[in-house]
């Protein structure tokens, strides 16, 4: 039986100064990416393979087997790109990740182009959040002093560089697809799939796009092997993990535990909700994922289980909202979210988005007219699974679940502004006392 | 572009209101200077060249003509396309598809405020209505000054530090309007500003700059991570929490972790290292542990290091093994 939580990516961020490469090493760091030379590359990916590693991302597609989808006989090069534009809202593990440990992820990313042969590999992040920026350049400009990047890695005469892109402002460039255009320096829209960037991704080359959590988890399953990883969570969602609590709790942050663990654990270890408030509803990997209750917080948080009650794990982003909060306002919220991020490419999801837009609005303001959520409904209807990727799907998902949840809300929006039937000063959070670091001097 | 809708209004007798009421082209109408010099068409070359293709550097270029124009200008589009062999109209189509890619010349800083669902309703909202009415500007908008352009932004990846305020892209966490505010005019008055997380506050231009790939030497500002980011590893600390060894994971026999501990040893500086013992063994470790200071026994009942070290050797061993 494994321990409650289980901090292993997360297991340095108190150490002082854990971004710098010395410190990284003084904890081990680079001695799994030793280990990983003396290795065939496909060993390296059956290692991975057997370790059960899913993507962390929010699809949970097993990452060894996507490696292996690389095709052995094409011509061109291999490319690794990492999905570091971490931007699905309540999202908020690779960030904080990257900020502390970046060598986790650039001896993950070494590792991983390793076992794919690839001598180029990104490292794609977004471009709103400069600080974490800056420690990745520094990480990887210190890896390459180090030997660690460059020609002839560690002796080894594998040759690899990495080059940390900056992106500028789009949610839609998470999707793999658009950004791989967005990294070829096109408008980030997605590509049609197939084929599928194993066989034709960056430059029409054979590509791997991993999340960040999943590269980074890479070092410690080579260096304590598959089973060791397997030994942690469910039947087949392995691992350690970092679930993201934000919202009226007690206690926002980061948690790393074994995947299945279970949102009534994860609020009586942190204290629950804010004084004196209940749960309302929650969101178990970020906005795109369906909204639950607290009928389903005794549920494991893993791929099966979020599948089973209609929801999805996605980025593990539990977002917890008390009984001030107004469903139609965070769904308009939403909504007006992916409307923005759309990236036009698709009727259904670039106009359908903002329709429900003008709907929730009116909704919002108690000026709703009959037959409005039904009309929702019908547009979810048709922008869901009718685009190329699935902005469409998560923009629909938040809609169609607030409504099967809290349907009465959506009525009273008929004659009751939601700010009136649930006053918005009541869902804020502020809390003089505690100030946090940094600010003015 | 409004101006072309507000036209074709005026003929066909109905009333059209485009859906992107904040979008528009690259101002080809107004000042056409440009403070880009040669000095940055190298630099431009220089990003070009650490891509297999040079186009991939399209993004970063952008970024750095901001740095330099403040915007993206129509001299800085031709710039970019001049280096890269495309046309303009393939930059413009790129730099009007990113939202951080700002047409207006911005302020000396850029302050965002979060207001995707949950940091609007954790206060979110009034964060920005307060901003909004103290520096009497709308959204997008720059102060007179030209100290400040305040947006409201999509959800920026903090939203355990909710509600969140951005200051050229750099991390304000948990703000209130008192603080927002407070932050706003300690900049416009050139007073200093750290972020939460992150470096001393320098400007927008310079922000940009780094995102084009050239290091301001801020990297070591700041903390390794916030108190929240710490949540679960406090936890953890709290009950001798920590994921399991890997010799207990692949039920190895003690003798086979003995030459990996050792070496552990060797590497390690002396902390106690439970990580290699067995979960039942784990409360003596603590115990080991009890003198030892705080930092230490946090890395002696984690998987640090010993457990890197010891399990590549291990999982090596087990292999030859079996």
């Amino acid at each position: 039986m494994t321990d409650t939580l289980t901090p292993v990516l997360s297991a340095s961020w108190g150490d002082e100064r854990a971004w710098k490469l010395g410190n990284y090493e003084r904890t081990g760091g680079y001695t799994a990416l030793r280990s990983a030379l003396q290795m065939a590359p496909e060993e390296v990916v059956g290692l991975v393979k057997d370790s059960g590693l899913r993507g962390r991302g929010g699809a949970g597609f097993p990452t060894g087997m996507k490696w292996s989808f690389v095709p052995k006989d094409n011509p061109n090069p291999t490319y690794l790109v990492v999905n570091a534009d971490e931007s699905e809202p309540g999202t908020c593990k690779d960030m904080p990740l990257m900020m502390a440990t970046p060598h986790t992820l650039v001896e993950g990313v070494i590792i991983s182009a390793y076992a794919i042969k690839a001598s180029y590999a990104f490292i794609y992040v977004r471009g709103e959040v400069l600080h974490v920026v800056r420690r990745l350049q520094q990480a990887v400009r210190e890896a390459y002093s180090a030997g660690y990047i460059g020609s002839n890695v560690l002796g080894s005469g594998y040759d690899l560089e990495v080059v940390v892109h900056a992106g500028a402002g789009a949610y839609i460039c998470g999707e793999e697809t658009a950004l791989l255009d967005s990294l070829e320096g096109r408008r980030g829209q997605p590509r049609l799939r197939p084929p599928f960037p194993a066989v034709a991704g960056l430059y029409a080359s054979p590509t791997v796009i991993n999340n960040v959590e999943s590269i980074a988890s890479v070092p410690s399953i080579v260096a304590n092997g598959a089973d060791w990883f397997a030994s942690m969570g469910t039947e087949r969602s392995k691992g350690m993990t970092l679930y993201s609590l934000s919202g009226h709790v007690a206690n926002p942050g980061q948690l790393e535990a074994p995947l299945g663990i279970t949102l009534r654990q994860l609020l009586d270890l942190t204290g629950g909700m804010r004084a004196g408030h209940q749960l309302k509803f929650w969101t178990p990997g970020g906005s795109s994922t369906p909204i639950l209750t607290p009928e389903h917080i005794d549920l494991p948080l893993d791929y099966e289980g979020m599948a089973a009650a209609g929801s999805m794990l996605g980025t593990k982003a539990l977002q917890c909202f008390d009984e001030t909060t107004s469903v139609v306002r965070s769904t308009l919220r939403w909504v007006e979210f992916y409307k923005h991020e759309s990236c036009g490419k698709c009727t259904p999801c670039r106009e359908g988005s903002w329709w429900l837009v003008q709907i929730l609005m009116r909704l919002e303001a108690g000026q709703g007219v009959e037959g409005d959520i039904e009309k929702i409904l019908d547009l979810c209807d048709n922008i869901g699974g009718r685009s190329f990727c699935a902005l469409a799907d998560g923009a629909v998902a938040c809609v169609t679940s607030a409504i099967k949840h809290f349907r009465e809300e959506f009525e009273a929006g008929m004659h009751t502004p939601a700010w009136e039937l649930l006053p918005y000063e009541r869902s804020t959070v502020f809390i003089r006392s505690e100030q946090p670091a940094g600010g003015v001097r | 572009m409004s101006g072309t809708n507000g036209h074709l209004a005026d003929h066909s007798g109905h009333h059209f209101t485009t859906h992107f009421v904040e979008s528009g082209g690259v101002d080809f109408d107004g000042d056409q200077t440009t403070a880009l010099t040669e000095t940055h068409l190298e630099e431009m070359r220089q990003i070009a060249a650490r891509y297999p293709q040079p186009r991939s550097a399209l993004l970063p270029m952008l970024h750095l003509v901001q740095s330099v124009e403040g915007r993206v200008s129509p001299a800085g589009i031709e710039a970019c396309a001049d280096v890269l062999g495309i046309s303009a109209a393939e930059v413009s189509g790129v730099a009007t598809f990113y939202t951080m890619y700002k047409r207006k010349p911005v302020g000396r800083h850029h302050v965002g405020v979060c207001t995707t669902a949950l940091c609007a309703i954790l206060g979110g909202d009034e964060v920005l209505a307060t901003l909004q009415r103290h520096l009497g500007v709308g959204n997008d908008e720059t102060t007179e000054d030209g100290a400040i352009t305040l947006e409201h932004i999509e959800c920026n990846a903090a939203c355990d530090y909710a509600p969140v305020m951005m200051v050229n892209w750099e991390f304000f966490d948990q703000v209130t309007p008192e603080s927002a505010v407070e932050v706003v005019d300690a900049l416009r008055e050139g007073r200093e500003v750290v972020a939460s997380r992150g470096a001393r506050i320098s400007s927008w231009r310079e922000a940009e700059r780094v995102l084009a790939g050239f290091p301001d030497n801020r990297a070591d500002h700041g903390p390794t991570a916030g108190e929240r980011s710490l949540l679960g590893l406090r936890i953890a600390r709290e009950h001798g929490w920590a994921a399991p060894s890997p010799q207990v994971a692949e039920e190895v026999e003690p003798e086979v972790a003995g030459p990996a501990a050792s070496e552990a040893e060797a590497v390690g500086d002396g902390q106690p290292d439970s990580s290699r013992r067995g979960a039942a063994e784990r409360s003596t470790a603590e115990a080991d542990a009890g003198t030892s200071t705080d930092s230490e026994h946090a890395r002696g009942t984690t998987p640090g290091p010993e457990a890197k070290t010891s399990g590549a050797q291990a999982s090596g061993e087990d292999q030859e093994t079996t």
